[in-house]
């Protein structure tokens, strides 16, 4: 920062107050695209959602004045809302745990690096990719008893007698759902546990494997630990993003069978869209935006307490 | 010595090179079986025998024609592109190299719409691009676009800004070239594998997203690829056209997957040398 350090040293010699104005005036135009982006379209719609969640707000009528609690109350009454934040967690837990397990399985496969490992490491990268959207539509057609090589595939190992329909009964929606998912996005946590792993002095393991620790000795004491603050960026990262889970259930499963899959933005969606209420899916918006701020607080107070104690 | 070697040198052998190989078929197998689907013949589709095009003349002549969308998706991903890499550029300068009243808010307030869900955005400004009469528009779509690849592009440039040595700055500055000189020849030469970085990655958000187009677009003629594709979907008449719908999804991926691959050297790099710092 010896830019800063020249101007305080230009000002002791008391001639160019006006040279630190102007300096002041750049970094302010610099930043200007910023302020207006953040402003027109962050804080503005943050305060324009808080008052849709107290108005009677409907798609195509518009706004109908103050209702306030009306819409909280009428999230609350909804049959969709609880099983869809059940649903939600649920899916979220059980993608973390997968999806950072799996994760750091990999990582350890390809630490090393040789050509076969660079080429490992770029397809399990290549899904991340391919879109969301795009992933779904192609393990629609995956999974299909028309066209799909699930079934066929099933068939010949002997597990089912006949073609199924993957998304006509929950257990086997939620785990083709997984599945997508899991082959989808498993290798950036692959990457962030990796950078970790590297990340890690070998001196470690050196010390380590002469005073005569085995294997998972080392993993459990060395490797672990040490690894901490990057399996803390993956899950929040991870649950983070399943949380706000839509694209692959609105595009597979459709929230069915029977509404079983329905998560809570889709939830979001049907009711701005669907019922054409804009209230109610602003105060849902909003509370889910509520349910996300405590989550990251908790996050940084463990985080905090871990580095602290480490 | 090494424990990384000893994993290494235990593994490297057959069982080693039939899990990774393996692995390899699964994740590559549901690519592959796309395009050959897409190609090959299915019942209810165009392609009714043998391999061919059938189902990519259907997705090209499909409501507003396939050229249409694809366009429309390359319009988006260009000015996603532009609005991000020019407001976090010029941003990421102000962040690393000027000091003024409200920088450490104004960093932070950014940095705070990554802890906003897609969708808390997405209902109020869907009201107000109404009113600023940028409702299914492609311009409209892009801005929020842009605004959610802010957070991750100005921490970058700023972390990248940063990291440039100020010596030459320096003497360009007391030489009297101004501060946007600086910016252009000696501070984007130099900060170009952050700003690829913030390229690609606001590429494949764009040109990948779903939800903002599906809740701010309903005209069929703005629409980007991928709400066409799951249109083109749902358009059933009795019959699911497969075919076709893999087709759109091949339309889609090829380009993201190429372009990963085609930049592999310069985000690889950026991830790891975040390794070395710690």
């Amino acid at each position: 920062m010896s830019v800063a350090s020249r101007l305080t040293a230009r000002r002791l010699t008391g001639r160019t107050s006006a040279w630190t104005r102007r300096r002041q005036l750049a970094g302010v135009a610099y930043a200007l695209p910023t302020v207006v982006f953040v402003v027109v379209f962050f804080i503005l719609p943050l305060l324009l959602v808080g008052q849709m969640s107290a108005s009677d707000w409907k798609l195509l009528t518009g706004d109908k004045g103050i209702n306030f609690p009306t819409n909280y109350g009428a999230l609350n009454n909804s049959p969709l809302f609880w099983p869809a934040v059940e649903f939600t967690i649920r899916y979220t837990v059980i993608v973390t745990v997968l999806l950072i397990g799996l994760g750091l399985g990999l990582a350890l496969i390809v630490q090393e690096t040789s050509r076969w490992v660079g080429m490992l490491r770029t397809v399990f990268l290549i899904p991340l990719a391919v879109g969301l959207a795009a992933a779904s539509l192609l393990f629609w057609g995956f999974y299909s008893d028309q066209i799909g090589p699930v079934n066929p595939l099933l068939q010949d190992i002997g597990l089912i007698d006949k073609p199924i329909l993957f998304f006509a009964s929950h257990q086997n929606a939620f785990l083709a759902t997984v599945s997508m998912i899991i082959w989808k996005f498993v290798g950036l946590y692959m990457l962030i546990l990796l950078v970790g792993l590297q990340a890690i002095s070998t001196e470690y393991y050196e010390a380590a494997s002469i005073d005569g620790a085995g294997r998972w000795q080392i993993f459990r004491h060395i490797t672990f630990p040490l690894l901490r603050p990057s399996l803390a960026l993956a899950l929040i990262l991870c649950v983070t993003g399943s949380l706000l889970a839509f694209d692959h259930f609105y595009l597979l499963t459709k929230g069915g069978p029977d509404n079983s899959t329905v998560t809570i933005v889709q939830l979001i969606y049907q009711q701005a869209f669907v019922r054409q209420n804009l209230g109610t899916a602003a105060a849902l918006s909003l509370v889910l935006l509520a349910a996300l701020l405590i989550l990251n607080l908790m996050w940084f107070r463990l985080l905090r307490r871990g580095t602290a104690v480490a | 010595m090494n424990e990384r070697t000893n994993l290494a040198s235990m593994f490297a052998r057959t069982p080693y090179y039939v899990l990774t190989g393996g692995l390899v078929i699964i994740f590559l197998f549901p690519l592959v079986w796309a395009v050959v689907s897409s190609f090959s013949a299915q019942s209810g589709s165009a392609q009714a025998l043998g391999y061919g095009l059938g189902n990519y003349e259907r997705l090209f002549n499909f409501q507003e024609g396939l050229p249409r969308y694809f366009m429309n998706s390359v319009v988006i991903a260009a000015l996603t592109v532009l609005f991000t890499v020019t407001v976090s550029t010029l941003g990421g300068y102000a962040f690393a190299r000027f000091s003024f009243p409200g920088k450490n808010i104004l960093f932070l307030i950014v940095l705070a719409i990554l802890m906003v869900p897609y969708a808390t955005l997405l209902i109020p400004l869907f009201v107000l691009l109404r009113q600023l009469e940028l409702d299914n528009t492609l311009v409209g779509l892009s801005l929020v676009l842009a605004v959610y690849q802010l957070p991750f592009a100005t921490f970058m440039m700023r972390v990248s800004f940063e990291a440039v040595p100020t010596e030459l700055e320096e003497a360009a500055l007391v030489d009297g070239a101004s501060s946007f000189d600086v910016l252009r020849r000696i501070m984007l030469p130099a900060v170009l594998p952050g700003l690829i970085t913030v390229v690609l990655f606001a590429f494949l958000a764009a040109w990948n997203d779903f939800f903002a187009p599906l809740i701010l677009i309903s005209d069929p003629s703005q629409s980007p690829l991928p709400l066409a594709i799951a249109v083109l979907r749902q358009q059933t008449m009795g019959v699911i056209d497969y075919g076709a719908t893999e087709a759109g999804v091949v339309v889609m991926a090829v380009p993201c997957i190429f372009i990963f691959i085609l930049l592999q050297r310069y985000y690889m790099r950026g991830f790891m040398s975040g390794a070395v710092k710690g």
